[in-house]
């Protein structure tokens, strides 16, 4: 061109030749480049990393899986003079007692019973805890008042649980007959036919009816006493009485704390302050220890029952806080509406408040039932037979005495509690999720 | 509250204050009747069990050992003593282990957020597993299955620096002073006092010129080289009593017991777990244009972490930060299971066990940790205000 004679003599006239092109943008090796070794502190750091990793994850597969001993009838197979090879963990170990770690001494017999009792539990925690499960109401009154009131019964048994199961199962049935009958006069015709109404029926009818067949048939259900009991089962045990338990009396308290009346928020912000300032243990004591001398001889409560009521009152102050956050979330819109429409304390709590308050709190509500979950090996201190306590029993059975004993049932524990904790909170975060994204519009 | 309309005047039942009085007066009635029937109980059931209610076991002779203790306790000291050696026990371990939990929390918590992955995801390896077991769990394992497998005294591993390690505890050199040793001690409190003024007159500088001081080679510096200087000018009066194989067992030299090393290493990591969360929560609630304005002055990471995002963070981590301190102290009572003689073993385990006094001492037992926690938080509370954003 030959304006460009003219034109400065900055302006280039032919092309730069090609850049090459950056090593990478995307793919494995960019992503090394920007995700490990991006500055020397980074690489340096990278190397430690790997260090520890190379060598502690391959010691540990090697020991658990690769080394370890699967089958056996006692401690020659884990031992190596008589294997005859490096032997790791000693899994046979914990399938011979595996057993005694979910049902402890309970009767062998009897243990179709502790079977019912989970199979209970499970069905309820799926039927609360999953959205998609309809009727959650009746899930509620079979978690809060069946599950508990049956389980302890047909777990501890006796010449007159059948009795009182049955009184039970009448009571219930009346009560929610009344129930539907008071709904029915208010001008819902059909809430007989209702499904909700016929599986509450359906569960009510099946307590009566194995009443009965208890009663007529077979004869009564042998007492297993409660000294018997151990393994999982009193972990659940404890864990479910203290969440069947914390969760009214939490907000009980949380409401009270909240209350005009300085009375009440007095004695309700002295037990939660109380209970929060002191460690488990010292209320393990006293429940253990205490609570025989508060009451009347012939009342001295069971050995099981005492950490059961401890760890119950304990749970209720965290449960108390954790509500309380979430009442104070309510905008005061809500109550002033409820109060506008008229609606006394008691149903602007129950139906405008509280559905609302829990909603946002059930992360809080569920890390709560974590910490208690993981506290309850604390009952071990007071000579309970949880799963924790029957591990560590197990470690003095000589039939299994082995170097790798301890290290497999340290092992199998902490599975177990990791699995259960894991997955409780990955529920927790789940429930978050779905709760923020109502708000992400 | 405005006065009813005398037109809806009803039954006063409905009236919401005379409501409130009823119910307060239902409820106050209830706990005094309940308190009645505790006292009245406890009494009838001590007096069958022929139980006398009161502290005077406080100055009886205890009659059992302990072998961590501060102060010179022996088995002809009293029950009280005992007490105090236990509430000693569980102050040590619980300082201790609230200044290495921070530490090792900071850590892991700005890890998880690094920019190496590699870094990040062991740091929330780390976290979960450690926030999902078991503290009672984690204890046992350190005290049985990493401590107690540990070599016999006879195969003691040396640690450089002359501290020797066994299924024993550990053992770490004595350190003895001479004539002369406290000069030490003056030259290491003057380097304290004057780093800290050297630390406010260098922040008064850089506030009105913008200079930067080295604030932390200076006081390193000095707290390093003075006792150094004091200590060759003085002739090196201080010697160190190694640990040696004497017999056996290990002669000489300061025992840290296994248990409170297990203690500490369980409260430590546990404690750090939850830290982590805390820390790594109040960084991510510092907002991302602070990080932006950060590196547009040119700051690098450390800087910006350090002068920058860490002093916002603390504003939303201290109050949780202050529920783990508290935590960390209350699960210290979980010493019982490894046989730590701390506040709980010795004297809610041990002297309970030899006294039966069982209201009295779960009574004390649980006051002091109430006064524990509730003066942390007073102080917490205080620190939290001095560091709340200050506003016109």
């Amino acid at each position: 061109m030959n304006v460009s004679a003219n034109a400065s003599a900055y302006v280039q006239a032919q092309s730069l030749p090609e850049l090459p092109a950056p090593s990478s943008t995307k793919g494995p090796i960019h992503w090394m480049r920007a995700n490990l070794f991006a500055t020397p502190a980074n690489t340096l750091m990278t190397l430690v990393a790997i260090y520890l990793i190379a060598t502690t994850v391959p010691a540990l597969f090697k020991f658990y899986v690769f080394d370890a001993v699967w089958s056996g009838t006692g401690r020659d197979a884990c031992l190596r003079d008589k294997v005859g090879r490096e032997v790791g963990a000693c899994w046979a170990f914990v399938g011979d007692r595996l057993q005694y770690f979910i049902y402890g001494s309970y009767t062998q017999a009897e243990r179709w019973r502790v079977n019912l009792v989970f199979l209970g539990f499970g069905i309820s925690i799926v039927w609360l805890l999953w959205d998609k499960v309809p009727f959650k109401s009746v899930g509620f009154l079979f978690f809060f008042g069946i599950l508990p009131i049956s389980a302890w019964m047909l777990l501890y048994g006796g010449a007159r649980a059948e009795f009182w199961f049955l009184i039970a199962g009448f009571a219930l049935l009346a009560w929610t007959i009344w129930g539907d009958l008071s709904a029915g006069r208010k001008g819902e015709p059909d809430v007989f036919t209702r499904p909700e109404s016929l599986i509450r029926y359906g569960v009510l009818a099946a307590m009566v009816l194995f009443g009965l067949y208890v009663q007529i048939g077979p004869g009564e259900l042998p007492v297993v006493e409660t000294g018997l009991w151990g393994g999982i089962l009193v972990t659940l045990l404890i864990a479910s009485a203290g969440i069947v338990f914390s969760l009214p009396f939490g907000i009980a308290l949380a409401l009270g704390r909240r209350s005009k009346l300085p009375i009440i928020k007095l004695f309700s912000v002295i037990f939660i302050e109380f209970v929060r300032g002191v460690p488990l243990i010292t209320v393990l004591f006293m429940a253990n220890v205490m609570l025989p001398l508060f009451v009347p001889q012939e009342w001295s409560p069971d050995r099981l029952l005492r950490p059961l009521i401890g760890v119950a009152l304990f749970a209720s102050a965290y449960m108390a806080e954790v509500v309380r956050g979430g009442l104070q979330a309510i905008p005061r819109g809500q109550y002033e509406g409820a109060m506008s429409l008229g609606l006394g304390y008691g149903k602007m709590m129950r139906l405008i408040v509280l559905p609302q308050a829990l909603r946002i709190v059930i992360p809080g509500i569920v890390n709560t039932f974590i910490g208690l979950f993981k506290d309850t090996t604390l009952v071990t201190i007071i000579g309970i037979f949880d799963f924790m306590k029957t591990i560590e029993a197990s470690f003095a059975d000589p039939l299994w005495a082995t170097p790798t004993t301890r290290a497999t049932g340290y092992a199998f524990a902490a599975i177990f509690y990791f699995i259960c904790c894991w997955g409780m909170s990955r529920y927790s975060i789940s429930v978050e999720e779905k709760l923020a994204a109502g708000q992400k519009r | 509250m405005q006065a009813a309309p005398e037109t809806a005047k009803g039954s006063p039942w409905y009236d919401p204050k005379i409501r409130g009085y009823v119910y307060q007066a239902l409820l106050i009635s209830v706990v005094v009747y309940v308190g009645y029937a505790m006292v009245s109980n406890v009494s009838q059931n001590l007096a069958r069990q022929r139980i006398p209610f009161g502290i005077d076991f406080w100055d009886t002779q205890a009659g059992f050992d302990i072998n961590q203790a501060l102060f010179p306790y022996t088995a002809r000291s009293s029950y009280g003593d005992a007490f105090w050696v236990g509430l000693l026990n569980t102050l040590l371990v619980a300082a201790f282990g609230i200044i290495f939990a921070t530490v090792l929390g900071f850590l892991i918590g700005i890890a998880r957020l690094s920019r190496n992955w590699i870094v990040a995801k062991a740091a929330m390896v780390y976290v979960e597993v450690i926030r999902n077991l078991p503290l009672l769990l984690q204890l046992l394992f350190w005290y049985k299955a990493v401590l107690e497998p540990l070599p016999r005294p006879r195969d003691s591993i040396a640690i450089p620096g002359g501290a020797l390690l066994n299924n024993r505890g550990l053992y770490v050199p004595e350190p003895v002073f001479g004539a002369g040793a406290g000069l030490i001690g003056a030259a290491f409190l003057l380097a304290v006092f004057g780093s800290i003024a050297f630390y406010i007159w260098a922040k008064r500088q850089q506030a009105a010129s913008g200079r930067i001081y080295p604030i932390g080679w200076v006081s390193f510096g000095a707290l390093i080289g003075l006792p150094a200087l004091a200590y060759v000018v003085t002739g090196g009066p201080v010697s160190f009593n190694y640990p040696a194989m004497g017999g056996l067992n290990v002669r000489g030299g300061i025992t840290v017991y296994p248990e409170f090393i297990a203690l500490l290493l369980g409260l430590t990591t546990y404690t750090a777990g939850f830290i982590a969360e805390v820390v790594r929560a109040g960084i991510l609630a510092v907002s991302k244009g602070q990080w932006e304005a950060a590196d547009s002055l040119g700051l690098p990471y450390t800087r910006t972490l350090s002068n920058v995002v860490i002093p916002q963070a603390l504003r939303v981590i201290i109050p949780p930060l202050t529920s783990n301190y508290l935590n960390l102290t209350k699960n210290s009572s979980l010493a019982v299971v490894i046989g730590y003689p701390d506040l709980a073993q010795v004297f809610l385990g041990t002297v309970l066990n030899q006294t039966g006094r069982a209201i009295e001492i779960v009574g004390i037992t649980m006051a002091v940790y109430l006064t524990i926690s509730l003066l942390t938080s007073a102080f917490m509370n205080y620190y939290n205000q001095r560091m709340a954003l200050v506003e016109r």
